[in-house]
């Protein structure tokens, strides 16, 4: 079947969305997806951030579709022409998505600890306005303790529910779903029931903001701060193919490897995620490469760098070497605040 | 006096119990079917019928069950959709109430014709006493041999069960109802494939709204010829009008389809004229999600032709200047309407029922009822009536399910229609603040002062 986005042909196999027709063709036709998740069934049709005008339906119905469909949950049809950076429309209605998702999730980024791998972020720097028009009262949720090691952060989430579908395809002994309606729709856990599921960490990396964090790497360093390197280990509960996101010798965080569209590879399980940060666990096999204009690439090793020589009177950098210090985080002592009382990590998790 | 089909027999007493039903000679339809007329048969004959879905969006119940996938071998099923959550439409809780059989006839010959083995009758949570009622009159048309195994000798068999519902808007919508039936959330699923194709388990399904069903025996008996003739164009046969607001005489009343908006509400027979003789101020002829109509366009549409109570009259010149039949909740105001206070409490309503999978419908809901009662509440600002305009015109088409546009509709005509209402709301938040706005000063009176502003 030959389909075509934005003025680019591609032959695809029956059964093809729109969206994974885009995929295939690449660059900057590709719809922004914040539910949809390939490797996850049932995803999609939900955030409607993928939106994209069908202005030709096939060769046999060559009626422009009445609607802008969700690419991630329609079919190609053999002919059919799809607009999507390159409509107005499609655009409009993006813009209209990213403005009712920044509602009640605000880009007050500091507080949250997805910065620099947060798809919300990245869609409304595409998206996103400068002026607010919303001016009410945000929704706001009481914080609820979910288990050991996943931090809920209700006020972030924007019900993509793929979490649900990591529950629903990857654990067995489901606690955990949506609750009410409307935007007071919350993710929870059955009264009183901890997510305890060895598969369970997935439900982190899945999801595409902050809402869902580790505990054990929560505020600990921010994401670019940590150089990631792809690193494996045997394991007999999953592939055990994870990046290992390291500060100095240290193995902060354990992820499983996610691939240009945020998707992770392979699942892995909890003991891999959680249990493992010792270097001596791992085989490390290298860097990870990340897109160019990822914020992680902001602590780029992977590219030679040449020192650069600021000539410039010593006055007009002043203080610059403090910053610099305090940038590279050496000289911080993590378990200390700036009073000198000691954190207590579970309060500040 | 316009004929009666479904409410015919509505007053003989005792039409409730099965004796009564059956000697004022129901189940006849089932009789005929499933003696005398194969399942395609039956089909044809609904299709000859016109018959149009009763449940909102009117689409043709003959042609949706021709859709039916009848070749995969599966099990089919016919889900009667008696969730009836629309405000404003009461209709069919009337039915299922006062004539419980005529529902149980109607299902029990239509999942005939689409070879339906397993039928459900799906009730909002709610109508817990008309839950109990149906319950009864299943449990006597089974013991009548209605229901069961080899059903008149016939070889055909069906089980029929009332679920009740926990009582959502949204679990109306065809497909959350499906999800809610088999006992999930009720969210709507994403189309396609259609209930035709896959809907109840797997299966293909046809959701039919109760009203839909009941005309089914009636058009067995007697003919699709004859109930096509009732009626003008490609609105047939008679359709019930659930009327309250301000006029005489509330309640469920049968018409044919064809008769003029003008004579619905000032007959006798029907609405009885406005309540208090006061003047009318507009119009929800469909329930509570489509468009408003104001007073000029209840009785003429825009090209000045008499509006009648059809499909396509209703909806005359689209959301400019019409509206639509919708489920026939008719909601007529007069002059101490506030347009603000309604829309913001249509708008209440649509916030509270959106199921929130998907994020326009999810955050806009809420959004549009909250700048809606600030302006209600006297805190509006000037900018908030395009605001307003801007964030339904988000919402609309970009959603799952209907439900979204069923949220901006009502939003948009009342703003397209009574925009001046919405700027005295701001430009005098003083006078709004005092709740009881427009009862004894209707807008009319104080019009002038949005006008002298505006110059
Ligand atoms: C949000 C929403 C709520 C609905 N509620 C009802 C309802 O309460 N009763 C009903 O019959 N149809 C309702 N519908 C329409 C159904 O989806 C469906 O079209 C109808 O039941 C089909 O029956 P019909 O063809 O006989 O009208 C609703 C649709 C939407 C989008
Ligand atoms: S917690 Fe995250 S993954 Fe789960 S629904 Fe919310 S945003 Fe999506
Ligand atoms: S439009 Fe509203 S009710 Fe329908 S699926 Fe989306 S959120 Fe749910
Ligand atoms: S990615 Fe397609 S609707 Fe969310």
């Amino acid at each position: 079947m030959k389909v075509t986005i934005d003025g680019q042909e591609i032959d695809v196999e029956p059964g093809t969305t729109i969206l994974q027709a885009a995929r295939m063709i690449g660059g900057e036709s590709v719809p922004p997806a914040m539910c949809y998740y390939s490797k996850l069934k049932g995803t999609g049709g939900k955030c409607r951030c993928c939106l994209v005008d069908v202005t030709k339906g096939s060769d046999n119905d060559p009626r422009p579709m009445p609607k802008l469909v969700a690419s991630c949950v329609t079919g190609c049809q053999d002919g059919m022409e799809v607009a999507s950076k390159k409509s107005e429309r499609v655009r409009e209605a993006r813009n209209a998505v990213t403005e009712f998702l920044l509602i009640n999730h605000p880009l007050d980024c500091p507080v949250c600890d997805q910065a620099g791998e947060c798809d919300l972020q990245n869609l409304s720097f595409e998206h996103g306005k400068l002026q607010q028009r919303f001016i009410e009262d945000k929704r706001t949720f009481e914080p609820e303790n979910i288990g050991p090691y996943i931090q809920l952060h209700m006020n972030r989430c924007i019900v993509c529910q793929r979490c649900v579908e990591v529950a629903d395809q990857l654990t067995d002994g489901r606690v955990h779903g949506v609750l009410n309606r409307g935007d007071h729709s919350q993710i929870s856990t059955c009264v009183s029931a901890a997510i305890d599921n060895e598969f369970s960490g997935n439900m982190i990396d899945v999801c595409p903001v902050g809402a869902l964090t580790d505990k054990t790497f929560r505020f600990k360093s921010r994401v670019w701060f940590n150089k990631p390197f792809n690193a494996h280990r045997d394991c007999d509960k999953c592939c055990g193919k994870t990046t290992v996101w390291m500060f100095g010798n240290e193995i902060q965080r354990v992820t499983a490897r996610k691939d240009e569209y945020h998707e992770v590879e392979e699942f892995i399980c909890n003991t891999c995620r959680f249990d493992k940060k010792e270097v001596s666990d791992w085989v490390i096999e290298g860097p990870r490469k990340f897109e160019k204009d990822s914020v992680i690439n902001q602590n780029n090793y992977t590219r030679k760098l040449d020192k650069v020589v600021i000539n410039t009177e010593k006055g007009i950098l002043e203080g610059r070497e403090i910053d610099r210090k305090k940038i590279s985080m050496a000289e911080i002592d993590y378990n200390e605040k700036i009073d000198g009382t000691n954190i207590n990590s579970k309060k500040n998790g | 006096m316009g004929r009666k089909i479904l409410l015919d027999k509505i007053n003989v007493p005792g039409i409730k119990t099965y004796e009564v039903y059956r000697k004022e000679g129901g189940y006849a339809s089932v009789e005929k079917a499933l003696k005398k007329m194969t399942p395609d048969e039956v089909v044809e004959e609904v299709k000859t019928s016109g018959l149009r879905g009763r449940g909102g969006a009117g689409f043709p119940a003959g042609m949706k069950w021709s859709f039916i996938d009848k070749k995969s071998g599966k099990p089919r099923h016919l889900v009667c959709n008696a969730d009836e959550s629309e405000p404003g439409t009461f209709k069919d809780r009337y039915l299922m109430e006062y004539i419980p059989h005529l529902l149980i006839e109607g299902m029990i010959t239509s999942s005939y014709a689409l070879g339906a083995n397993l039928s459900y009758i799906y009730i909002r949570g709610e109508y817990m006493w008309v839950y109990k009622i149906l319950e009864k009159a299943i449990a006597e048309a089974k013991t009548a041999g209605w229901l069961g195994k080899n059903i008149l000798g016939s070889g055909y068999d069906l089980e029929l069960y009332v679920q009740i519902g926990g009582g959502a808007y949204i679990c109306g919508e065809e497909t959350a109802l499906i999800e809610s039936l088999e006992g999930n959330r009720g969210n709507p699923r994403i189309k396609p494939p259609f209930p035709a194709v896959q809907g109840l388990w797997q299966n293909p399904t046809v959701v039919n709204n109760v009203e839909t069903i009941a005309a089914v025996p009636w058009i067995v008996n007697n003919s699709g010829a004859d109930y096509a003739a009732i009626g003008i164009g490609r609105s047939t046969g008679t359709k019930l009008i659930s009327a309250s607001g301000n006029i005489k005489n509330q309640g469920v009343f049968e018409i044919d389809l064809g008769l003029s908006v003008y004579e619905f509400m000032n007959s006798d027979e029907y609405c009885g004229g406005m309540q208090t003789n006061r003047p009318l101020k507009a119009l929800v002829p469909g329930g509570s999600s489509v468009p408003i109509l104001p007073a000029n366009l209840i009785y003429k549409t825009a090209n000045g032709e008499d509006r009648l109570m059809t499909y396509e009259s209703l909806s005359d010149g689209g959301f400019a200047t019409g509206s639509m039949l919708g489920s026939g909740g008719f909601i007529v105001y007069d002059d101490r309407a506030c347009i603000v206070r309604n829309t913001w409490n249509f708008a209440r309503f649509y916030h509270h029922e959106s199921c929130g999978q998907c994020t326009p419908c999810r955050e806009g809901t809420g959004w549009l009822e909250k700048v809606l009662w600030r302006i209600e509440n006297g805190q509006g600002r000037e900018e908030d009536i395009d605001l307003l305009w801007s964030i339904q015109s988000k919402i609309e088409g970009n959603t799952i399910c209907p439900l979204g546009d069923a949220a901006s509709w009502p939003v948009a005509a009342a703003i397209r229609h009574f925009r001046d209402e919405f700027e005295y709301h701001v430009r005098f938040p003083e006078k709004i603040k005092n709740r009881d706005h427009f009862v004894a000063e209707p807008f009319e009176k104080v019009k002038h002062l949005v006008a002298k502003q505006t110059v």
